[in-house]
């Protein structure tokens, strides 16, 4: 069917208008992270200035910003290499064994889904303390594996399904071991789910901060804790701030224009089938 | 196939232990813990028992139950104004055209950025004297507004931030949704004199409407989860308007330092969550339907 060209026309101009919508307070990050003092508490409609470096720099002379990324990098790899590992193999488990107990190990993890991290911040500060993971940062990698476990697991055993266990089998009958079936026939059909869930997995470690802020000190914050003590009760410091949000949006955003497809697959999982 | 009992104890017992060590633990433990007086700072054994105390504190404290109300109102806003307007959008907005996979790129960075980011730009925007917002406003002939001084403006602030930041969503899996929906059966109902809003209500949102349920599931799951935003745009205020649950948790327990009380709002949080599941589960189980 054809359509009308004014229909095609209004139909970018939408997409475009949502377009912008979406991006703009982005934009308005990482502009302010640009702008002088004296520009940032100018007219907001003064789109021209000239841009300066300065905010970064005062951001990277920090004493520990070195620290903080060496951290937050720490973090947000290990927890989403150990989340990929264990999640992978439950979801297997849950996919092609059966065995008592399997169905109510399910639905828990479901429900873990849904505990709002708020929750959890007293009884894990509690005993993170006990078991003296305060102010360490596996204390946070293991929250942040726990936490993002429910979704992979929930994510990748819709792959797993997708793969026929005809593929498996005959694998197995060529001599595959169970290991090599997993390495060599299903890892690679589960791709894209893998690459879904490290992501959906890094964009956690990498930007939570609440958690973080609870059970960090000064040689384990991450970045998203180190930006939220330009709060304070005064007021903010907008262009510092603003450069530390900048640094700290670029690895999502880069991730987003790689694999948009993949995130898309992972957002839609669970709701549309496909 | 038989499998021996240790085969799936090797492929899941990692995961459960860490899921279990680290999460359901901990939730269990927000039911003991609420049983406790504990103040933030002292060792644990000092920690004195006084049964239902915390609850009976918690319940009869109105600044519990304000922000209980806000909590709700602010998730009922958004994920009402969220659906409306993502469904909406998708069905203006389904038809295939080039260059959607860039525009769909586009509209999930709102949900990519850190929430402090998020949050942060938000405060900008919403700032009476230098934000983008006030200054449209004059451009369009109306009075600036302070915003995140007012009770019902900054309110209404997180409701627009959460909007921005999660309307995309709906309207992703909306399309997607609305793309598999067989093109025969709106053949049909057109060739049998359906007009289009006919054709939207009586045909292609009832096709859609278990998607339409899951989605306003998660999404209403995830409003209750909603924190770091608004901990950075407006910290629950002015006064206490914007204190969402989540965030009195995190007041009580490391500004006022009361972790006992803290906990027994956690544990009330958790039910309203959990019940929320439990109706989502039963719309949308990814096990269903397949043998044991």
């Amino acid at each position: 069917m054809n359509r009308p060209a004014w229909l095609a026309a209004a139909h970018y101009a939408m997409l475009c208008g949502l377009a912008l919508l979406c991006t703009a307070p982005i934009v308005v990050i990482f502009a302010t992270s640009l702008r002088q003092q004296v520009d940032i508490f100018a007219a907001p409609l003064n789109f021209i200035f000239t841009p300066t470096l300065e905010n970064y720099r005062a951001v990277l002379d920090e004493d520990n910003f070195d620290r903080y990324l060496v951290n937050s990098l720490f973090v947000g790899l290990v927890s989403t290499l150990l989340t990929l590992a264990l999640g992978c193999m439950a979801a297997y488990g849950l996919a092609r064994l059966r065995f008592k107990g399997r169905t109510s190990i399910a639905y828990t993890t479901l429900l873990l889904r849904t505990v709002p991290l708020a929750v959890l911040a007293v009884p894990v500060f509690l005993i993170w303390t006990e078991w003296k993971l305060v102010n360490s940062l596996w204390g946070l990698v293991l929250l942040y594996v726990a936490v993002n476990l429910p979704f992979t697991i929930w994510l990748l055993y819709g792959f797993v399904l997708q793969v026929p266990v005809e593929l498996e089998e005959a694998a197995a009958i060529d001599g595959c071991g169970p290991v090599r079936v997993f390495t060599k026939v299903l890892l690679p059909l589960m791709a894209p789910g893998l690459a879904a869930a490290s992501i959906f997995t890094f964009r956690i470690a990498w930007n939570e901060f609440i958690l973080a802020l609870v059970l960090t000190d000064r040689h384990t914050r991450t970045l998203p804790v180190a930006a939220s003590l330009f709060i304070t009760d005064i007021g903010v410091d907008w262009g510092r701030v603003m450069a530390m949000g900048s640094l700290i949006a670029i690895p999502p955003l880069i991730f987003t224009f790689v694999a948009a497809r993949q995130i898309i697959t992972g957002l839609t999982a669970g709701a549309v089938k496909g | 196939m038989r499998t021996p009992c240790w085969v799936p104890a090797l492929y899941l017992g990692p995961a459960v232990i860490v899921m279990v060590a680290a999460c359901l633990y901990p939730v269990l433990s927000a039911f003991q813990l609420a049983g406790y007086d504990w103040a933030m700072g002292t060792p644990w054994s000092t920690a004195r028992w006084v049964g239902w105390d915390n609850f009976v504190s918690a319940l009869s404290n109105s600044r519990v139950w304000s922000s209980l109300g806000t909590t709700l109102l602010f998730a009922a806003l958004c994920v009402s104004a969220e659906m409306v307007l993502g469904i909406a959008l998708a069905l203006a907005l389904e038809h295939p055209v080039r260059g959607m996979a860039f525009f769909r790129t586009l509209f999930i960075l709102p949900m990519m950025i850190a929430p402090i980011a998020v949050g942060l730009a938000w405060r900008y925007l919403f700032d009476a004297q230098f934000g983008l917002v006030n200054a449209l406003l004059e451009v369009a002939g109306l009075s600036a507004q302070t915003w995140l001084a007012d009770p019902t403006l900054a309110f209404a602030a997180i409701v627009v931030a959460d909007i921005w930041q999660w309307t995309p969503f709906v309207f992703i899996i909306m399309i997607a949704a609305l793309a598999g929906v067989d093109g025969s059966v709106i053949d049909a109902a057109r060739i049998d004199g359906a007009c289009w809003w006919q054709q939207v209500l009586l045909v292609k949102l009832p096709m859609v409407m278990h998607v339409i349920a899951i989605t306003l599931m998660m999404r209403l799951i995830d409003a209750f989860r909603v924190l770091e935003v608004i901990y950075v745009l407006t910290f629950g205020g002015p006064g206490d308007s914007t204190e969402i649950l989540a965030l009195h948790i995190y007041k009580t327990a490391f500004v006022g330092q009361q972790l006992g009380v803290a906990a027994a709002v956690s544990v009330l949080l958790l039910v309203v969550v959990v019940l929320l599941s439990w109706g989502a589960l039963r719309l949308s189980n990814p096990m269903k339907g397949e043998p044991r």
